[in-house]
Parts: structure tokens; sequence; C-alpha cells
């Protein structure tokens, strides 16, 4: 392909390079862990749902009790493999006897792995099976309605009643919305479990549960046939339950989940090992499952400055594909994440913001790009906020971003209104058909500010991923590099749930799930 | 009744300006021109807009119009207004409480403490509760600042600790106490059903609770709150829109000064 900015693909080459050297370091680390969250993963795909006596769900019963008894390490599957063989029970049933303590599954006869798997197998067949399907209802709808072009339309609902969300939802997917964002409940990310049932009190958003999802995914199912246009789902995979979320959105047919490598252990001090270990897993079923992931690099720029920081983000969306190749996704279900957040009042920030996206979209050609618009910016005056989203729209169609975030104009003041949805969108539809072209009949001037400003962030790209690469992610992430955010290897939320594996540790979904489809 | 009784036009108003009874203005004094947005939960049609008519008149305006409608999704409608408002308020009887001191330079600002404390002071903040956002306690704490205000990290006078978000009021107040803080300030960005009106409230709780109330400044701070609502709710000063690290920086040492903190 040749770069219309005139980027130079051998450094290029050489950056990703860099990402894929340090990504392989993570890499090694990872595969040696499990964690809570991991683990009662696995007690999910093996069909464990449901909440205890006291509102507790049945996965994180049996996790706990394996973390009580100091045998995390050997894996859910393990124990849960021969209290099968021994009771004769269903994970299920096992697990509602774990609650009532009437079984204690690290006391029963234990067997060898090949027997074991045997127990196990029909039951983890049967979940591949369920993903499967899901992921074929899928396709099917693309193959029958069909979707909207690109970008993708993305807006938000987050009204915290996930009943008074599907009014709004299936509202924004008839003004021309493609992906509905159901925004989480303000502290959720935090949770080490994932609450159970219909939920109708949130604050600043709704929580994610596996009926939800349901509940959604039927609302937006009615109003995509209704419209004659697929109607996607995004949640959040992030925070300290990220692979469980993401199978709950595997079995219920969530299209997008915000699936970050980093984003929690800056932006929601959770550990770094956690999140690494997470995040892993969860991105094995999101490829799997055929889910976009998007990542949270837009999100540096609300803390760090959007014009000297801007390589950060390159940097980081480097590394998060590398971690994602790693995981089996492939590039097309990559939404990296980059923004347009510099200070309205600079002189030619649109020209700096035009010269990003278009080096994004180049230099990650097959991926779904996620284009995130102003809000640091955004000051409660509606009306320039209305005309800032309008430029951001400009770039989004003029670069073929794949996801637009959509900005709102009330952004900063409350979550969007009904009414405020339906502007954002009118806004969007109106320049993506009024420019429609643009892209392909404007070239960058050589020598101009664009072409000198996207081979500016490249270098300094490459001279952050060079210092990363001498001392590792770990570090780097101990020295502010990202969002100017410092965080210790050792401190954050959720490193008590991580351990090492044991040598009875067993996850086969890794080899069945990874880069298959 | 007809449209005609509404006119503005058929009414002789006063148009020079009486402070004592002022109202809005689009173009010409006392006009009272208001704009407006909002959705109804009806569909589209005449009867819908004859609402929204109706609506106008009940919030004291005069010549509802209606100006462009449309039906956002089966069963709700979006209208953009305007009317005349007939209300006027006595601008010369408002009194609003601000936070009073002297907003000083960066410099002049670690002078004072030089001055008067001769000591580093320490500001811990960071944003509690549920709340996410660190935008609001960045803006004010970070080396860079906000706007041009560089944060309190600049301070040469000051200790400043940001603790980020999502920290739970109890560790923020025991945090406070191992860095002997001579001042908290909590930002709240998240106020949706007013969480941040509870968790203000569950801070200035706990702070009485445990004596500490006395011995530390409080601030709060956030688009939406207003230094009247945070002294209603026990803070110090509350630090609204448009405030930024050299308002915080310069409230809290003449409020120290004052209670003869050393």
């Amino acid at each position: 392909m040749e770069s219309k900015l005139g980027l130079d693909f051998k450094k290029v080459e050489y950056a990703r390079g860099l990402a894929k050297g340090i990504a392989t370091d993570v890499q090694s680390f990872v595969e040696q862990y499990t964690t809570v969250a991991v683990e009662r993963t696995l007690c999910r795909l093996m069909g464990i749902d449901g909440v205890d006596a006291n509102g507790v769900p049945l996965p994180n019963v049996v996790v706990d009790a394996l973390k009580d008894k100091g045998v995390l390490q050997e894996g859910a599957l393990f124990f849960l493999g021969n209290a099968m063989i021994a009771t004769g029970l269903c994970p299920q049933e096992i697990a509602e006897k774990v609650a009532t303590q009437e079984l204690d599954i690290t006391k029963v006869v234990t067997r060898d792995q090949r027997k074991i798997m045997e127990a196990l197998q029909p039951v983890i067949d049967s979940s591949i099976e369920r993903i499967r399907t899901r992921r074929q209802r899928r396709e099917h709808y693309l193959d029958t309605i069909g979707e909207g072009p690109k970008p993708y339309l993305y807006i938000i609902v987050a009204t915290g009643n996930i009943y008074e969300d599907v009014i709004q939802a299936q509202a924004g997917a008839r003004q021309g919305a493609d992906i509905i964002a159901v925004i989480r409940t303000t502290g959720q990310s935090l949770l080490d479990y994932v609450p159970y049932g219909a939920t109708t009190e949130g604050f600043g958003g709704t929580f994610a549960t596996q009926e939800n999802f349901r509940i959604m995914r039927k609302a937006l199912d009615e109003v995509g046939e209704e419209q004659g246009r697929y109607i996607r789902l995004c949640n959040y995979c992030s925070g300290l339950c990220m692979p469980e979320i993401a199978i709950m959105g595997a079995f219920e047919g969530l299209d997008v989940m915000l699936n970050d490598a980093l984003y929690g252990i800056l932006f929601r001090d959770i550990n770094m090992q956690r999140t690494l270990v997470d995040q892993y897993m969860s991105r094995i079923i999101n490829g799997f499952a055929g889910v976009i992931i998007n990542t949270g690099e837009d999100n540096y720029l609300t803390t760090a400055d959007a014009v000297e920081a801007a390589h950060t983000v390159l940097a980081s969306d480097l590394i998060n594909e590398q971690l994602a190749f790693m995981a089996g996704l492939p590039a097309e279900q990559m939404g990296l994440g980059h923004a347009f957040e510099m200070d309205p009042m600079l002189e030619n920030g649109f020209l700096l913001e035009l010269a990003q996206a278009q080096m994004t979209r180049e230099i990650f050609p097959k991926a779904t790009l996620k284009y995130m618009p102003p809000t640091k910016f955004m000051t409660g005056n509606i009306f320039r906020g209305h005309i800032q989203d309008a430029l951001f729209n400009m770039i989004g169609i003029w670069t073929h971003q794949g996801i637009q975030l959509l900005g709102m104009p009330t952004e900063a003041i409350h979550t969007p209104f009904m009414s405020d949805r339906y502007l954002s969108i009118e806004n969007a539809k109106y320049i993506f058909n009024n420019m429609h072209s643009i892209g392909e009949e404007m070239q960058f001037r050589e020598g101009g500010i664009c072409r000198k400003r996207a081979a500016e962030v490249l270098d300094k790209t490459i001279q952050l991923l060079e210092d990363i690469t001498k001392e590792g992610l770990f570090t780097a992430l101990e020295k502010g590099i990202f969002g100017d955010v410092k965080r210790p290897k050792n401190g954050g939320k959720g490193l008590q749930g991580v351990t090492m594996k044991g040598d009875n540790y067993l996850n086969p979904f890794v080899e069945l799930m990874k880069g298959k489809r | 009744m007809s449209e005609g009784l509404y006119s503005m036009e058929a009414k002789d108003y006063d148009k020079t300006l009486d402070l004592k009874k002022i109202k809005p203005y689009g173009d010409t004094m006392n006009d009272g021109k208001v704009q407006m947005s909002f959705t109804l939960p009806v569909p589209c049609g005449a009867e819908a807009i004859e609402a929204a008519k109706q609506l106008i008149k009940k919030m004291g305006m005069e010549n509802p119009s209606v100006v462009y409608y449309k039906e956002l999704t089966p069963g709700f409608t979006f209208f953009n207004c305007y009317g005349s408002c007939t209300h006027t308020v006595n601008y010369e009887s408002i009194y609003v409480p601000k936070v009073e001191s002297n907003v000083m330079s960066m410099p002049d600002t670690d002078q004072y403490i030089r001055e008067h404390f001769g000591r580093k002071i320490v500001i811990v903040g960071a944003s509690t509760g549920t709340d996410a956002h660190t935008v609001g306690i960045d803006a004010i704490m970070n080396m860079k600042g906000y706007a041009g205000h560089y944060g309190l990290e600049r301070y040469d006078m000051i200790e400043a600790y940001n603790l980020g978000s999502q920290v739970p009021n109890e560790e923020f107040i025991q945090k406070g106490l191992e860095l002997h803080a001579d001042a908290l300030i909590i930002s709240q960005t998240v106020t949706q059903k007013d969480v941040h009106i509870q968790n203000l409230t569950n801070f200035i709780e706990l702070m009485e609770a445990e004596g500490l109330r006395d011995k530390m400044i409080c601030c709060c701070g956030g688009a939406r709150i207003t230094h009247e609502l945070a002294q209603e709710l026990g803070f110090d000063a509350g630090f609204g829109m448009n405030t930024y690290a050299d308002d915080v920086a310069s409230f809290i040492v003449q409020e120290m000064d004052k209670r003869g903190m050393k």
C-alpha cells in the first residue's frame, strides 16, 4: 500500500517488531499464571451459573473454596473433573453442594489427567458448541439483513435500568446507530464478581450481568430485524472480571467488548500481573466468539496532553495488537483505540488530528479502528461541543475509521438524553454522506503539516518502544509511560487473586479456542 | 384563544432595563426570549405540538412557538421551541455565598506559605467513592495543571498527593492521616442521581465521627459543585466550573491562617 502521508513503512515494521518483543516478554510471564477470574471463567464454561443463598455467584463460591484451601494453583477443572467422577454429579450440582458445604471438592479421590479430561469432555464440547452457535447466529444475520456502512455509529446508553436502556437503545438504532454500548455502573470494574440477574439500579450506567446481556440482545435483534440492519451490542470486558464478562458475552451474543491489555492497570489501579493474565484468557474467548475488541488508548489523552503524548497511543496500539495476536485474535477483530482530544483552541489542531487518524489507519490497515470523540475539552457549551463533534466526524469519514464513537453535545453534563443521541447521529450521518469520498479526493502535501506530524509521531513511538524494550513493560508501567500514570508491579487491586499454575493445572479451552472459529 | 392574544407586538412593554425586574434578553430589552428543547413521551402530531405549547405556557412563557419537531422513536417527540418569559427576578436583592479569599499566583502562594507557616503544607486529593473519573482531580493537582494554571504538584511549598479515582472515603481519610494532611480535597465528576451528594455527605460524617473535621481543611470540586452546595454539606469550600489550582491553593492557605493552623 502506498502511504498518503509518505510514512516510512520500514520504520513501521521496525516498530511492530519492537512491540512484538515487548509482548513476547509479557506473554512468557502470563502463561505461567492463572487468576481467580480465569478460574471462575472455567467454572462458567463448565455450565456453573446462579447464586447461593447469600447471593454469591456460584463460580465465586467454587473458586473461593479452592483459594481458601490453598489449592487454587491446581485450577478449577482439576477439582471439578475429579468431583464429577467421584460423585456422578454435573458441575452445577457440584457447585450447589459446595455452596451448602455438603461437598469439599478438594477432598475427593484424584485421577490422572486422561480420566479427568474424559469426564469433562462432554461439558467442554457443549460449551464450545454453544459459543459457536451464537457466532453463527450473528453471521447469519449479517448474511441476511446485513449491517450499516463503516464507520459504524457507536452510541452509549447508561440509564442504570436495563429496561429503560432497551427503550433508549432501540430509539438509537432506529435513528441509525450500528453499535449500542451499555455503559456499566460506576465501580463495577472493581467488583471481583459479576452480579446476577436483571438490574434496574446503577450510577452512571447499568450492571453488566448475563441476564442484562440477554435482555438487550433480544431487544437489538428485534429492532435490527425491523430496521433491516444488524445492531451490534457492546459491553466492557475490563476490570477484575475480564474473562468472565468475555464468556458471558460469548454465550449471549455480544459483538463488541472493551478489552484493553493495559487500561485497568492505568485507569482503575488494577494490579498489572492480574490484568495481563486476565486479558489473555478474555481475548482468546473474544477471538473465538467473533467479538471485536476495543482498546482504550484514547483515554491516555484524557490524562496526558494530546499533542505531546500522541506517540504513547501508537506505542500502546502496537503492543495491544501484538498481545491480541498472541491470544489468537485476527486483525479484523481489533478495534484499536485512538482519539480526537487536542485543545480546540490550538492553531491547526484539526490538521494534527487528521494526520494522526490517517497514520493510525495506514499502520493498522485491517483493524476495525475505534475512534473516540473529544471529551476533555467539552465545556458545557453544547453548541460549540456539537461543532467539535462535527470536526471529529469529518476526520472519521476522511480517514476511514472502523468504529466512530459518537460525541454528544452534552458530554460533561449528563449521560445522554434520547434527543442528544438523535442530534449526534444526525450530525454524523450528515457529514458521512456529504463528505463521503473526501479521503479519495484529497492528498497530503509533501513537506506539509500533516506529513510532518505523522513522521514525528512515528519516530517518537519508535524511541519509546526502544526504551520499553530495554526495561520491559512492567518497569515501563511503573515509570508512568502511558497516560502519565505510575503503577507498581505489586500494587493495585486484585494481586491476591493471581497464582502460579501448579502441576495438575489444566485449561483445555486455550487450545480449543485460540485462533479458532 | 387566538394566537393574537399572545403576540409580543400587541403588547406594549417597557423597553428600559430595570435591575429589580430582569428577564431574558433576545434582541430587545425585556422581550423575555427563551430557547428550549425537550422531548415529550407522545407520538408526533398536532396533539404533540399543542402539548408542547401548553407546557411552555405553564412554564411561564407567552408566545410559545414550536420551530422544529421530530419523532425520535415511536412514542417520543423532540421539540425545539421559543417563548417569552413572563417572570422577572430582582437582581439587586441577590446574595450568593462565594469562596472568600484573594486568589494568589503560584509564586505568591508559595511565598505566603513560607511567611505564615515556614514549612511545606500537605494537600491530599482524590476522586472518592465509586467515581472513576480522574479528570477533575488531575486538573487541580497534576504538575501540568489545566488551561494554563499549574497544578498543586508544581508548587514549591505544597506537598501534593493525588490518590487517583475510586478511593473509598475511609481509605482516603486514613491516607490523609498518615501523610499529616493539612487539607483534603475531593473531586466528583459523576453526579447522576445525586451520587456525589451521598458520597460527600458520607465523607463529612466520617470526618466528624473520627473527630477530624476541625483538624483539616476540607474542599470539594467538580463541574456540578458550587460553593453553596459544598458549605451546605459541611465542607469549607466548593470549587465549580472555571476554578483552578490557584483558587484552591489560595483558599486553603488563607483558611489555614485564619484558623491559626501552624
